[in-house]
């Protein structure tokens, strides 16, 4: 077995790494100048098929509640902010996320990453997650900003498509947000910025599309899960602009040279999986870890797919600036799409990538990812015959998170993957013979 | 029949077993197809104008053992959500055609995945309500909603739906829900005369019958109510919130009024009672119905209404019934509910209104916890 002194070595750190800290360093920075000095409006949204575009063709100043929860939580400081909302009447098994976020928000806003400036505009991109309703309401009656609910409607039909009515539907709101953001911003849309900026949305899918897509190398040059958080910052906060499609070209031309060196995030590949579900964010590394001692790489990750989904070649169009905003919110992001589409997505994710297992994250805060997975569990165990490990704890909230528990059932079963693997090996060989 | 005996007879069913009262309908008429409807709101006169009958599917209270639903919905999942998946991995569920779902919370848009994928002969139809009721374009929107409904609904009938038959049914569901809203009055005008349960058992039925019996029954049923004459106890009066998807078990809502509360007014079985008043039968019937349902329906934890808190309803619901205090009755682990919670409790605070947080299951069996907490809650307010 790799021993674990082996794994604690790992740093997991590269050009891309860096560069990203500098990046959101500067995003956050410019949050705390909007909320300490008045520099600019604040937009929240939410990451789910976030249409950040339209944001940026206004020098508004993109804000997402999710990622400040998710900061907290990796900077081990969530817990008293979840408290405190408890406090308040939120309940034990509502999501922490939320939780997290209300007591931020009642507080001063001061984290150790940045000052979370209040909102002007309240603008709930309601992509899939029912909660995300629930939320911006709530952050509406605590503030004066303005709330507007820009609806998608799920992907429902047989098809897997949206209707040519819930495309206009959405075009539609998409303008009623417009007209507000013009409102507060205080200037008209300049169309042919817009049209820039989502060209370069188009541009930056195509770089994260193919960077995603390398991962089907063996070794995969990094892992589709913990390496992909780091790049998903920077493609939602930062779609649209130069500095982010900078990022992404940057970002691509290392895994590629990494390809060609053969090199991945581990000294050695020995088990490639495909993981289902958001991270344990208050025990990122720990959870790496885990995984990273047994040799263990995420060659894809549905998570990687909240704000958009690229890699099955959806770009944004320039020429259809609002119509591919709202085809990017209804069916190109992994939230939208119902349940057994996401199935279909992993089974995709398992042939086309080479996966050996599929790792299933189940979290209690997040029940449009979780509510069901057991049933996903049976499909892909069942009907695919692929082995499928799942394991319980939290996006946000550290209490959920038992390590030792979580622990046994990852050794176990890649006790039990080594095991299979070696019968086979030793049957191909006799089948030489 | 006295209505003491029809209301009880029926209430040993509801506890028993609520779908055989439905199951038993479609036993006598195997010709009409039926499709559940999973809370909170469906669409009723749709599938009833293409000639079939939609039924409450609305969980299996508490005699339901879950042994196999679990294992696909985790435990911090709300129970109707594994006691539905349970009744159709049992086979409860094969008397029905149909089954919809709508875009209440997550949990239940995954539920109606796993109803595709596990039940293939029964057609899954899922509702997305639009969440964006100050659009001038959200009625556009839920009449093409409708429309791709209609030619699902009429491809499994075999009919087509014609306007004057959707504005027929229109007519009768509204002439239920005015029934209903007539049963309601007299509860919160003389809560002593009609019990929470009993008031529950005949709202309950007419999910699961056709209109036109349940409405024969609620007018038989009112005019003898009203010649009641018990005497009012010192009980204190309240609304109850937070039921408005998973049901209490009846004999919970036996224990509270038990515990000294009169109930003037409650969210049980909301969907059946969706609309303030009655639905235009005049004009475009499938266009009234969309409007309906975002200009003329009651509030709730899964309609996202940036035009009113919903705080704001629920107090003007206390000050128009002339109730004390508010009962929040929520299912455990049911998002909306427990979310709309932390808004209730500080527009409550707020207004000087107090108010009691339950949690409930559907598949709770013991009640003397809730009582004793019902029981010192009224205590506080009687003799303070």
């Amino acid at each position: 077995m790799v021993g674990s002194t082996e794994a604690a070595k790992n740093t997991y750190q590269g050009q891309m790494h860096l560069l990203q800290k500098e990046i959101m360093g500067r995003y956050f920075e410019r949050l705390t100048r909007a909320a300490e000095k008045g520099e600019g409006k604040a937009v929240y949204m939410l990451i789910s098929g976030n249409p950040v575009e339209l944001i940026q063709a206004f020098d508004l100043i993109p804000v997402y509640p999710e990622i400040d929860a998710l900061q907290l939580a990796v900077k081990k400081s969530a817990l008293p902010f979840i408290q405190k909302a408890e406090e308040l009447g939120y309940s034990m098994d509502n999501c922490a996320y939320v939780k997290a976020d209300v007591g931020l928000f009642l507080g001063d806003r001061k984290t150790p990453f940045a000052t979370i400036p209040l909102p002007s505009l309240i603008l709930c991109n309601y992509v899939g997650c029912n909660v995300y309703l629930q939320w911006f309401e709530h952050l509406a009656e605590y503030c004066d900003g303005e709330l507007y609910n820009l609806d998608i409607p799920f992907l429902r039909d047989p098809s897997g498509q949206p209707s040519p009515e819930d495309i206009t539907y959405v075009v539609r709101q998409l303008e009623e947000v417009i007209e507000i953001c013009e409102r507060i911003s205080g200037k008209k849309l300049d169309y042919a910025r817009l049209k820039a900026i989502v060209g370069r949305s188009g541009e930056t899918g195509e770089m994260w599309s193919r960077i995603k897509g390398l991962t089907k190398n063996i070794p995969s040059p990094f892992d589709a899960y913990f390496d992909s958080v780091t790049m998903m910052a920077p493609l939602y906060c930062l779609r649209g602009t130069e500095e982010g499609l900078r990022f992404f070209e940057t970002a691509l031309k290392e895994m590629e040279e990494k390809v060609q060196m053969g090199t991945g995030p581990l000294a050695e590949e020995r088990f490639r999986f495909i993981i289902e579900g958001p991270p344990p964010w208050p025990y990122l590394r720990t959870f790496r870890d885990l995984f990273s001692k047994w040799g263990a790489v995420a060659v894809a990750s549905t998570y990687s797919t909240v704000g958009g989904l690229w890699e099955f070649g959806f770009r944004h169009d320039a020429n259809r600036p609002l119509e591919s905003i709202a085809q990017h919110m209804l069916q190109w992001n992994v939230t939208n799409r119902n349940f057994l589409q996401r199935y279909q997505q992993i089974r995709r994710y398992v042939q086309e990538w080479h996966a050996d297992a599929l790792v299933i994250h189940s979290v209690k805060s997040c029940r449009l990812f979780s509510a069901g997975q057991g049933d996903m569990r049976e499909y892909f165990t069942k009907e695919l015959n692929v082995p499928t490990l799942l394991i319980e704890s939290d996006i946000e909230d550290p209490r959920y998170f038992s390590e030792a528990q979580i622990k046994n059932r990852i050794d176990a079963f890649f006790e039990s993957l080594e095991h299979k693997k070696l019968v086979h090996a030793a049957a191909e060989a006799g089948g030489a013979a | 029949m006295a209505i003491e005996d029809f209301i009880s007879r029926h209430q040993e069913i509801l506890e028993n077993s609520p779908l055989d009262l439905a199951s038993n309908w479609k036993r006598e008429h195997p010709a009409t197809k039926l499709i559940g409807c999973y809370p909170v709101y469906s669409p009723v006169e749709l599938i009833h104008a293409a000639g079939m009958l939609p039924v409450g599917v609305i969980g299996a209270g508490n005699r339901l053992e879950i042994a196999h639903a679990d294992s696909r919905f985790q435990s911090f999942v709300c129970s109707i959500v594994k006691s539905t998946l349970e009744l159709g991995l049992t086979e409860r569920l094969k008397f029905l055609d149909g089954i919809v779902f709508h875009s209440i919370c997550d949990p239940a848009r995954n539920l109606g995945s796993v109803f595709k994928r596990n039940f293939p002969d029964m057609m899954v139809e899922y509702i997305h309500f639009p969440q964006n009721l100050s659009s001038p374009h959200a009625v556009d929107y839920l009449t093409a909603e409708y429309q791709r409904l209609k030619a699902s609904y009429e491809k499994m009938a075999g009919t087509e739906i014609t306007d004057e038959a959707l504005r027929g049914s229109i007519s009768l569901y509204n002439e239920q829900r005015r029934l209903l809203r007539e049963l309601y009055a007299l509860r919160k005008d003389t809560p002593q005369n009609l019990s929470t349960v009993e008031c529950y058992v005949l709202t309950r039925i007419g999910t699961l019958l056709p209109p036109e019996e349940h409405i024969s029954i609620l007018k038989e049923a009112i005019p003898g109510l009203r010649q009641r004459n018990e005497k009012p106890k010192d009980r204190i009066r309240v609304v109850l919130e937070g039921s408005f998807c998973e049901q209490p078990p009846i004999e919970l809502l036996e224990a509270l009024e038990a515990a000294g509360c009169y109930i003037l007014d409650d969210d049980f079985l909301l969907g059946w009672r969706w609309f303030l008043e009655d639905i235009p039968t005049h004009g475009d019937p499938w266009r009234n119905l969309a409007n309906a349902y975002i200009n003329q329906s009651v509030y709730s934890g899964v309609k996202h209404d940036t035009r009113e808190p919903k705080s704001k309803h629920l107090i003007d619901k206390v000050k128009e019934t002339g109730a004390s205090a508010v009962l929040i009755l929520a299912a455990k682990f049911c998002e909306p509910a427990l979310f709309d919670y932390a808004l209730y409790k500080r527009a409550l605070e707020k207004a000087g209104i107090p108010h009691l947080c339950l949690e409930f299951e559907e598949k709770m069996w013991i009640f003397d916890k809730a009582r004793t907490e019902v029981e010192t809650f009224v205590e506080s307010m009687l003799f303070d």
